[in-house]
């Protein structure tokens, strides 16, 4: 094989005892003849034989602070080229298994059991990774198991070149037998990535490189040793869908050309079907299921993996994401109150919900009620939104789709009138809107509501909710006191959170109880247009599920005019039943749901529609 | 790119140092009274106040003497003391040389004190040293100088021992350097007064930059942990830092007065007590211009430390 | 001087496990609800109790504020002598702690020179807070050509250290006590507004402040209602350093014999007074110093407390 992978002599018949594990055991030639041979080491053999080169058994780790088991009996094995896909949600604990692997903790936790064994190519002997001293495990770390963080532009040091990074894995390593091997490998890994490898690149500093380009850095630091296992930590979260599948193609080239194992750490079961060998699936800690990829999505056992699949959207929506876990508490994860769907009726059959939408739509009339017309929009010399021309009508959710940088929040906050800057024209009811929200009528005001993309920042961390929700109420000024707070605890019943959450401070609430509370704001002006700007990107996927079941209903009980505003196409079908794609700020195209995609014009569209992972 | 930053703050330098010669100029003309009369005293007779009064440019209106006054801090022409008669610049000449001497030793213990015991305690966060380094800084830090040079001086100069001199004595014709015994307790005031802030800022800063994704991945790469803390953290701790020096060392040029005040330390401070005392406006004046003067090079050169350190402003941002 | 900067220091279990460990740990949308209603109140003041540091500090403090304000009410019955009376020839041993410079009962001086202290120290910092306050939200929530306005104002008035702009002060104005107060606050303001301006800026950035916007609120009621509450904590600590850095400054110009003046007993005046014979009567110089240093010391240790409590409640609220 590749013969720099060798950094140290091998020892013949060095091999303990008792890290040749039971697969080890169980092969077929004894371990002297297989040092013996002059193409290969041991390891080379065990790869041959496709014996595991990663062990995982029993590990258990706790938090320092409290004892109690974040990972609990978590056992897992990894073969050469091979990927296994840890799926969790947010909390599940697949980072801190996925770092264990490195034998690296975070702080404030420590390894509470169970092992971790690494059959590295170097030597005969195996390494168990949570018992190795500090510097057996820099030896490892970086050259046999490597490591790609989630966040490039975070795990970059921004004050060095980045050929430089790259190069300082093979100077602490060792790498081959003189600087200019090392040099020569700098560029060639940077070319397998996909990256131009000349001096003038790695002269250049993190944060003069895109976010693709940043993760291809990454890559190339991980794979520049030849290592024998990696993990990758959500490398794609962040990235548009044409990079991520740029991205995603690399990382499986390279898995596959240098036969390293790869554990692929992700929420993402649409990436896990593009990318994974086998997937395990991870539950607070514990692994709940492990098989093949397509078993695991095509016949899962475990009601937990059913429900994750349930929740994820599929382009070609066969299933309508949301509707099974509805009216009962979906994902298991958001406050589910005693459902009070009676009073949810009662407040959307209130006379200014619902009728005014149904007249409309039964009057047959144009039901137009939000127009844009030649919107753009430009800071100086750069133009952000160019020519933009919209309709929105009652009863119906347009999906305005934009990846990062397509103006679609600047867009949605025009229309909002958060953002006052704006050219050109946009129409209520037939009637031209101020820029300024505050240059609105208290009625126009009153009747679009925008809602902001993240729980976390959209409601005052001081105030409780009852205190938030009100303030729209406050500022229309046309209810009392007793009213207005009638008002808000009926809106929190409306989102399914109940009106005990009245005085509770946001705080104290998860991110879809927060995105749920954001939205009874929304609400609690009886709204005819509700513009949602990436309301579920910062949610999980059975939270957003159930988050798109809500506003579904919402929308038909209210018979709102919506603007969805996302970067996720497959959520089209989910929620939408017409939809726009924004590119750099102008809008290439626009249609019903099923027009759009099934034969999209554009070649912008063409080429989302085909980069978008599918399940 | 360097350049156009450099003097981009070069010239907001300029422009502060011109608003701050505003301020100390026309703030001393609400001082109520007549100069030449505070100067002649008792002999004023109304042709020696004249005199006088041509003599300053008194009868000048105010923008007039303003920018005589600039002019003549540019050729070092500091005005005539009304207290004494004498050229302010005679009086404070061998003063600057001496106050900045006290200045210049108190920054070159405490600087690298100050970035080392951070550094140390943060490397060492959580343990008894880092707590220990912690809270020490934290009290010194509370300390007006003027406590902790008392302090001193009971204990190695009066009360406890007498083993150092509390009071500065400098025959005339010689320096304040050549009785290096004298400088110690003036320059161990400055020193333990200002290293706790510098300690106490490298250390949050350092463990800000310990806990960041890039040094994460670093040992994640194998880096040995000497490399991670030299190469990875430190470069990216010495700009918010550099800040922070630049304000204690400009601080010093205050806290310096107290100190040679204490220590009757023939300094500007000592100079400028006087001078207030004996509302000496030109002196104040010329103390005060000259102490800005080493406030803006001194953060002028902490500005330039903090491009130098940062990577994006070095680079020029997007390319 | 120097702002300190808070650090992330969590101090309940809860928030350590959100600071310490595995982030995801946290932010897990079933245990997040569930862990804030077992953890019971967790607020800026139970976590700033609940440190040792604190409890000192506010412990000293009160030693302290209660001796200067109970002091003035127990003379002379207490020590048979006012603070401006004769006891004896100056710098005798006589009564509990000898007499001054001038033979007056130094215990009678000790207790009866705190207040104005206090009192002032307290006005200066609340002017300053006032001014700071007024002036950063201003800057940063209008933004534009006023925020340039004032951070560029800011600047010129940093150039000049606090102690040497006091000085300029007292030469034009003399060392009334409302000049005192009037400068020591005036320049306080500046780093103040700094704080001010940069946690607005925090919180403008904030999605809840743009819905304000969006329903239209009054700008004055969105300033008062949704933004000076998410500021609280570090002008809390602001407030706490301030005050700590005025009583040192005032102790400062007194001890320089430029604040309180004679025959007031004043603490920093004392040590002015005394301090010749620090080697034969050294209680006239070290109660005062004593006094002063356990004060700063701990309105210190309240401020950094505070500090940590807020640093450690903000980074609860992401989770």
């Amino acid at each position: 094989m590749t013969p720099t992978r060798q950094q140290r002599p091998h020892v013949p018949g060095a091999r303990g005892g008792r890290g040749s594990g039971p697969r080890g055991a169980s092969r077929a030639q004894p371990d002297v003849q297989v040092t013996a041979l002059s193409s290969g080491s041991a390891w080379h053999e065990r790869r041959e034989s496709g014996a595991n080169v990663l062990e995982i058994d029993s590990l258990e780790i706790e938090a320092v602070a409290s004892g109690s088991a974040v990972i609990d009996d978590v056992s897992l094995a990894l073969r050469p080229a091979e990927i296994l896909a840890l799926v969790g949600e947010s909390g599940s604990g697949k980072t801190t298994v996925g770092l264990s692997v490195l034998g690296h903790f975070r702080p404030g936790l420590r390894h509470g059991g169970g092992t971790v064994t690494l059959y590295p190519s170097h030597t005969d002997r195996p390494a168990e990774m949570t018992a190795l001293d500090d510097a057996a495990l820099r030896r490892l770390r970086g050259a046999r198991v490597t490591y790609i963080p989630q966040d490039p532009a975070l795990s970059l040091n921004p004050g060095i070149r980045v050929g430089e990074q790259i190069r300082e894995v093979l100077d602490i390593h060792n790498f081959g037998a003189s600087a200019e091997e090392r040099t020569e490998r700098v560029r060639s890994v940077l070319a397998e990535v996909g990256l131009p490898g000349d001096d003038a690149y790695q002269a250049r500093y993190p944060h003069q490189l895109s976010g693709g380009q940043q993760q291809r850095i990454g890559i190339a630091m991980a794979f520049a040793m030849y290592p024998d296992v990696l993990v990758l930590d959500e490398p794609t979260t962040g990235l548009d869908v044409t990079t991520q599948a740029q991205v995603l193609d690399t990382v499986r080239d390279m898995t596959v050309r240098h036969q390293v194992a790869s554990l692929y750490i992700t929420h993402d079961l649409a990436v896990v079907s593009e990318i994974a060998d086998r997937v395990a699936v991870m539950l607070r800690g514990r692994i709940v299921e492990e098989n093949t990829t397509e078993e695991v999505l095509g016949s899962p056992q475990h009601a937990y993996t059913r429900k994750l699949l349930a929740a994820v959207p599929d382009l070609a929506g066969r299933n309508r994401i949301g509707e099974t876990a509805e009216p009962g508490a979906p994902a298991g994860s958001v406050h589910e109150p005693e459902a009070p769907a009676g009073s949810s009726a009662g407040f959307a059959g209130r006379p200014e919900a619902g009728s005014a939408a149904a007249a409309v739509r039964a009057a047959g009339a144009s039901a137009v009620v939000l127009e844009v017309s030649e919107l753009g929009l430009a800071y100086g010399e750069n133009t952000v939104l160019d020519g933009i021309d919209l309709e929105l009508e009652a009863g119906e959710c347009t999906l305005l789709l934009g990846e990062s940088g397509s103006g679609k929040t600047t867009l949605s906050r025009s229309i909002a009138g958060i953002l006052d800057s704006y050219t050109g024209r946009v129409c209520y009811r037939g009637e031209e809107l101020a820029k300024n929200t505050r240059q609105r009528t208290l009625d126009q005001r009153k009747q679009i509501q925008y809602i902001f993309q993240s729980p976390f920042s959209s409601l005052n961390p001081r105030r409780t909710l009852g205190q938030s929700l009100a303030v729209p109420l406050e500022m229309s000024g046309e209810l009392n006191a007793a009213g207005r707070r009638d008002r808000v605890k009926d809106a929190l019943d409306a989102v399914r959170l109940g009106r005990q959450f009245y005085s509770r401070r946001p705080g104290d609430l998860s991110g879809g109880e927060r995105q749920r509370a954001a939205i009874a704001r929304a609400l609690v002006n009886m709204p005819s247009v509700l513009i949602c700007d990436e309301i579920t990107s910062a949610l999980d996927v059975s939270v957003q599920a159930s988050i798109l079941a809500l506003l579904r209903t919402l929308q038909e009980e209210r018979g709102l005019a919506m603007l969805f505003v996302t970067h996720n196409i497959a959520l089209a079908r989910h929620i939408a039943s017409r939809v726009a794609v924004l590119n750099k700020g102008v809008l290439v195209e626009a249609g019903p749901v099923d027009e759009v995609l099934d034969t999209p014009q554009h070649a912008y569209t063409r080429e989302l529609l085909t980069n978008v992972p599918k399940l | 790119m360097i350049a156009r930053l450099v003097v981009r703050r070069l010239l907001i330098s300029i422009v502060i140092l011109f608003a701050v010669s505003l301020i100390v100029f026309f703030a001393t003309l609400l001082l109520p009274g007549d100069p030449a009369r505070a100067i002649l005293g008792q002999q004023a007779t109304p042709e020696r106040i004249a005199a006088i009064n041509a003599q300053m440019n008194l009868d000048a209106p105010p923008w007039t003497r303003y920018f005589l006054w600039l002019g003549g801090l540019f050729t070092g022409d500091l005005g005539t003391s009304v207290a004494t008669g004498q050229p302010v610049s005679e009086l404070l000449g061998e003063r600057v040389g001496a106050s900045v001497f006290l200045m210049v030793a108190a920054a070159l213990i405490s600087v690298p004190a100050g970035i080392l015991l951070g550094i140390y305690s943060a490397l060492r966060r959580g343990k008894a040293v880092d707590s220990a380094i912690t809270g020490i800084s934290l009290v010194l830090a509370a300390l007006p100088e003027f406590v902790v040079g008392i302090a001193l001086v009971a204990f190695f100069s009066t009360t406890v021992f007498t083993i150092l001199p509390a009071v500065t004595m400098q025959p005339p014709g010689t320096q304040v350097w050549d009785f290096p015994l004298q400088l110690v307790l003036p320059v161990a005031v400055l020193v333990l007064v200002v290293t706790p802030y510098i300690a106490r800022m490298m250390r949050a800063t350092m463990i800000e930059v310990l806990d960041s994704g890039y040094v994460e991945m670093a040992r994640l790469k194998g880096v040995p942990e000497r490399r991670v803390v030299l190469r990875h953290a430190l470069p990216h701790a010495i700009g918010p830092v550099a800040q922070v020096i630049a304000i204690q060392l400009a601080w010093m040029a205050g806290g310096v007065v107290v100190v040679e005040f204490l220590f009757r330390y023939p300094g500007l401070g000592q100079a400028l007590i006087d001078a207030v005392s004996y509302r000496d406006v030109q002196v104040v004046q010329a103390v005060t211009m000259i102490i800005a003067v080493i406030y803006v090079i001194v953060n002028l050169l902490a500005d330039i430390v903090g491009i130098l350190a940062n990577p994006k402003l070095r680079t020029g941002g997007e390319s | 001087m120097a702002e300190q900067t808070p650090e992330l220091q969590p101090q309940s279990p809860e928030t350590r496990a959100v600071l310490a460990g595995d982030p995801e740990l946290t932010s897990t949308d079933s245990t997040a609800s569930k862990e804030a209603h077992t953890g019971g109140r967790n607020t800026v003041l139970t976590r700033f109790w609940a440190q040792g540091q604190a409890k000192v500090g506010v412990i000293l403090t009160a030693i302290v504020v209660g001796l200067a304000l109970i002091g003035p009410l127990l003379l002379p019955w207490a020590t048979g002598y006012t603070t401006t009376e004769f006891a004896a020839r100056p710098f005798q041993p006589d009564g509990l702690f000898g007499t001054d410079n001038l033979g007056r009962d130094v215990w009678s001086r000790f207790l009866g020179g705190g207040l104005t202290l206090l009192y002032y120290a307290a006005l200066a910092t609340a002017l300053g807070m006032v001014l700071g306050l007024i002036l950063g939200m201003l800057a940063a929530y209008v933004g534009g050509w006023l925020d340039s306005l004032i951070m560029r104002a800011n600047d010129v008035l940093l150039a000049i250290p606090q102690l040497v702009f006091a000085l300029l002060a007292i030469t034009v104005l003399g060392p009334q006590g409302w000049v005192l107060v009037l400068v020591i606050g005036i320049t306080h303001a500046p780093r103040i507004a700094r704080v001010a301006r940069s946690a607005t800026l925090g919180v403008i950035s904030e999605d809840y402040i743009r819905a304000a916007e969006m329903y239209a609120m009054p700008r004055s009621r969105l300033l008062v209602r949704e933004i000076m509450p998410n500021i609280t904590g570090p002008l809390a600590v602001e407030a706490g350093l301030r005050l700590t850095y005025s009583i040192g400054s005032i102790a400062s110009l007194s001890f320089l014999g430029l604040g309180m003046q004679p025959p007031t007993a004043d603490w920093g005046l004392m040590i002015n007074e005394n301090r010749i014979a620090l080697s034969i009567q050294p209680w006239g110089v070290l109660l005062p110093v004593a006094a002063i240093a356990v004060l700063t010391i701990g309105t210190n240790l309240i401020a950094d407390s505070l500090a940590r409590a807020s640093a450690s409640a903000n980074a609860g609220d992401q989770s």
